[in-house]
């Protein structure tokens, strides 16, 4: 290794292994995140289930595209998971509809107190979710990911640039940075400019005056479910291509979701994203080992001897949790101003 | 009947629950019924700490687990004997690291009360961090090295085991006064989701820090309040006792099968005993506990709580601080819930990180609470004893549902050995079930709370 100052490989280094795993964490929490705050904009109470919703989507995920590997549908070089998205999505929105009509319907018929009903409703949803989950596929981890490993290996790259310090961009990564792109850019045009959309705006900010104007609050409960299956679907999905299945890393998910919720501003959407890839960035930067980053910036005499690392990786999650403290005591609505009182 | 059913609800469960574990009893055996009854009496402490936080308050603990970790970890902290060669070693310089960290933190809160520049706080902080954790880490490495089959921890203040109840509580009610005064008064779910946050973050700590209570490795041979049942075995006076109940059947048998036969039951009899024992400790704790909530929950005390949950904006226009009073509540309620599990720790006489998982020390403790009616501590109770008694025995009713399907099925087929595998996962389902049942079809649980017309 070189004795000098070398930005370009530092930068490299970090772009590898901070820049490019936190943005696209960051896009699947955003997901995950804004699947959240849909149900809390339109259905009034935070879910508990969000995390273990995630891992029955991406197990439906894993079930179908184990067919279809098995019988040979496969496209060579694209994962089969991403095909499999589709089947999944009718699957995981019979059973968030489902569970909508067995339990939430009839705490918003009798007009109960919706967030505190809704969140106790929504932890034994959770606990069916993670059996039914854990049930079928196992407690143990899995890598469900076929086909390209990598748009760019690192390899290719250190060819192509001459540079010392590889960049590799894995398939599961520019996949997950441009479905989140398309979905979040989906969902605001969708929000903005249909009338299904406008409607559930309308909904979440004043609900009496929305039904006094003809919406019907089933179809937009019913939409509402629809657009949490599709983005609860893909995120789960996108995290197992990334990291790998495992239920209990999807149950802990919960904690970085609502940091990111509650981060960005509890019912906002653009805040629902900033939280998450704040959360992520703060996760992956406090967790990184610059041992090597400083070797590259620093001369000779001044290289560290150490990991050089902030937080233990086995805390990531604390960090999630540190966050959302230091908002809560110094602005509890969040970045984007969220609703700080309680609705009900 | 009707209203005699009505008026007598909570006998009547009681005596049908009894008559269930006499049943047990007999026909599996007394040392498993006990262990139930035993497990029932720690769960229904617990039960009766969230009961205080969410039927007397609607304060969501979703990090339940987390507080009866701290008193697990209390136990270890104050009844082990001190490893005096790892605190020779390293003591010290943990001593500093966590006094330097301690430091920081209160250098930060100072700092910030007089208003200075927040970007120098956060240097000051950082910079405190990094001395801290440089420290840390080198003082956590000297301990764990030391003795690492056997010890590699600091170990305890080797104090008689019954300090750690208190103190398991003390510690919890510190963990909840900070989780409190952050997230109380502002949206119910924070404290939801703060409570699930902390609960993970114990958790992380105690399986991680292998200086503080060993980590992944366990703390074994915790002391214990009640005689050991070797003891119990050779001490006369306990093998005379057991002669002179069986000496019916004792009479008619020669002498060598008689001494052969006595010592079966000795052994089985000091087994009993000692979970006798503990049943009589925990009893006694829960009805302490049970007296002194009901006696609060009737004060005036009691009625400004109830008032506060069911109506704040009335309570607080009638000048109550409902946030101090939450706080107040959230406190006390997990203490019980840290002595509860200081309890269930000197129970298992050994500590282990792995076992605290959500399912067991957060949701059944929340279906308990539910099932049993919240705002009532004798539905608590109730419940505890119910569903930990489902809990229990769903284990041996899956497996007998599983040979069922196998006698429809070949030898050693795949699937059945897939269910066989997963049978116990289902648990999470029924559970998740019950949870959802009562509060659709019986909001109010089996007992429900009393509303006292004044």
């Amino acid at each position: 290794m070189s004795d000098s100052i070398d930005i370009i490989n530092a930068f490299a280094l970090l772009t590898n292994f901070v820049i490019l795993p936190a943005l696209s964490y960051g896009s699947q929490l955003a997901l995950g995140a804004l699947a959240v705050t849909l149900v809390y904009s339109i259905l009034r109470f935070s879910n508990f289930a969000q995390g273990d919703s995630m891992a029955f989507g991406t197990m439906l995920v894993i079930i179908i595209s184990g067919y279809m590997i098995s019988k040979g549908w496969t496209i060579t070089g694209f994962p089969t998971a991403i095909l499999a998205i589709p089947l999944a999505l009718v699957g995981m929105s019979i059973y968030l509809l489902a569970m909508d009509r067995l339990v939430y319907k009839h705490y918003r018929k009798i007009k109960a107190k919706q967030n505190i009903v809704g969140i106790t409703a929504s932890i034994g949803v959770m606990f069916v979710t993670g059996g039914i989950v854990r049930f079928i596929l196992g407690a143990s981890a899995q890598r469900f990911g076929d086909g390209e490993r990598f748009i760019f290996s690192v390899r290719e790259f250190k060819a192509f640039t001459g540079l010392q310090q590889g960049i590799a961009f894995k398939t599961s990564q520019f996949l997950t940075i441009t479905l989140a792109i398309l979905l979040v850019a989906f969902l605001f045009y969708f929000l903005q400019k249909t009338k299904t959309g406008k409607a559930m705006r309308a909904y979440s900010d004043n609900t009496e005056l929305a039904l006094l104007s003809g919406i019907d609050p089933d179809k937009v409960v019913r939409i509402t479910w629809l657009l949490v299956a599709l983005f609860t679907t893909i995120a789960g999905t996108l995290y197992g291509l990334d990291k790998g299945f495992a239920p209990q890393q999807y149950h802990l998910l919960l904690l970085p979701i609502f940091a990111s919720v509650i981060v960005g501003g509890i019912g906002s959407p653009i805040g629902a994203i900033a939280g998450a890839f704040l959360v992520a960035f703060s996760e992956i930067l406090l967790t990184y080992a610059y041992k090597k980053f400083l070797i590259y910036l620093l001369p000779l005499s001044m290289h560290p001897s150490s990991l050089v690392q902030l937080i233990g990786t086995e805390y990531k999650y604390a960090i999630s949790f540190v966050i959302l403290v230091i908002v809560l005591l110094i602005r509890p609505t969040g970045i984007f101003k969220g609703k700080v009182i309680d609705g009900d | 009947m009707n209203t005699f059913f009505q008026d007598n609800k909570a006998f009547i469960y009681f005596a049908i629950m009894a008559l269930i574990l006499v049943f047990v009893g007999m026909n599996q055996s007394w040392a498993l019924a006990l262990g139930i009854i035993n497990m029932s009496l720690i769960s229904a402490i617990m039960a009766l700490g969230v009961n205080i936080q969410w039927g007397y308050a609607g304060l969501m603990n979703v990090g339940i687990m987390g507080f009866a970790a701290l008193g697990g970890v209390s136990v270890v902290l104050i009844a082990q004997q001190p490893v005096s060669e790892a605190v020779d070693a390293g003591g010290f310089k943990m001593f500093i690291a966590l006094i330097m960290g301690a430091a920081t933190i209160t250098a930060g809160i100072f700092l910030n009360r007089k208003g200075i520049n927040k970007w120098l706080i956060a240097a000051i902080v950082v910079i405190g961090y990094l001395f801290t954790r440089y420290y840390f880490s080198e003082a956590a490495d000297i301990i764990e090295k030391v003795d690492p089959a056997i010890t590699g921890y600091l170990g305890g203040f080797g104090l008689p085991i019954a300090f750690s109840w208190v103190i398991g509580g003390a510690i919890a009610a510190g963990a909840a006064w900070w989780v409190g005064k952050i997230t109380l008064g502002l949206r119910t779910d924070y404290l939801a989701i703060a409570t699930l946050g902390i609960s993970e973050i114990i958790l992380y700590v105690i399986k991680n820090e292998d200086w503080f209570v060993r980590g992944l490795k366990n703390v074994y041979g915790l002391p214990r309040p009640v005689p050991y049942e070797v003891d119990m075995q050779q001490s006369e006076w306990f093998q005379n006792l057991i002669a002179w109940i069986n000496r019916g059947e004792l009479q008619l048998l020669s002498q060598t099968e008689q001494i052969e036969k006595l010592t079966d039951y000795v052994r089985e009899a000091a087994v009993v005993f000692v979970k006798l024992c503990y049943s009589g400790l925990f009893i006694a704790i829960l009805v302490a506990f049970i007296v002194l909530s009901n006696l609060a929950l009737n004060s005036p005390w009691g009625r400004k709580v109830r008032a506060i949950r069911d109506n704040e904006v009335a309570a607080s226009a009638m000048g109550k601080d409902i946030k101090r009073q939450h706080l107040q509540i959230f406190v006390l309620g997990s203490a019980i819930v840290g002595v509860a599990g200081a309890l269930l720790v000197t129970y298992d006489g050994i500590f282990i990180p792995t076992s605290y998982l959500p399912l067991r020390f957060t949701f059944l403790i929340w279906v308990m609470v539910i099932l049993g009616g919240s705002g009532n501590n004798m539905g608590s109770v109730l419940g505890a004893f119910i569903i930990w008694f489902i809990w229990i025995q769903s284990g041996p009713m899956g497996l007998w549902f599983v040979e069922m399907l196998s006698n429809n099925m070949s030898e050693g087929s795949s699937s059945l050995e897939f269910i066989e595998d997963r049978v116990h996962y289902l648990r999470l389902v029924f559970m998740g079930t019950i949870l959802l049942l009562i509060m659709r079809f019986s909001p109010s649980g089996l007992l429900p709370e009393k509303n006292k017309q004044l």
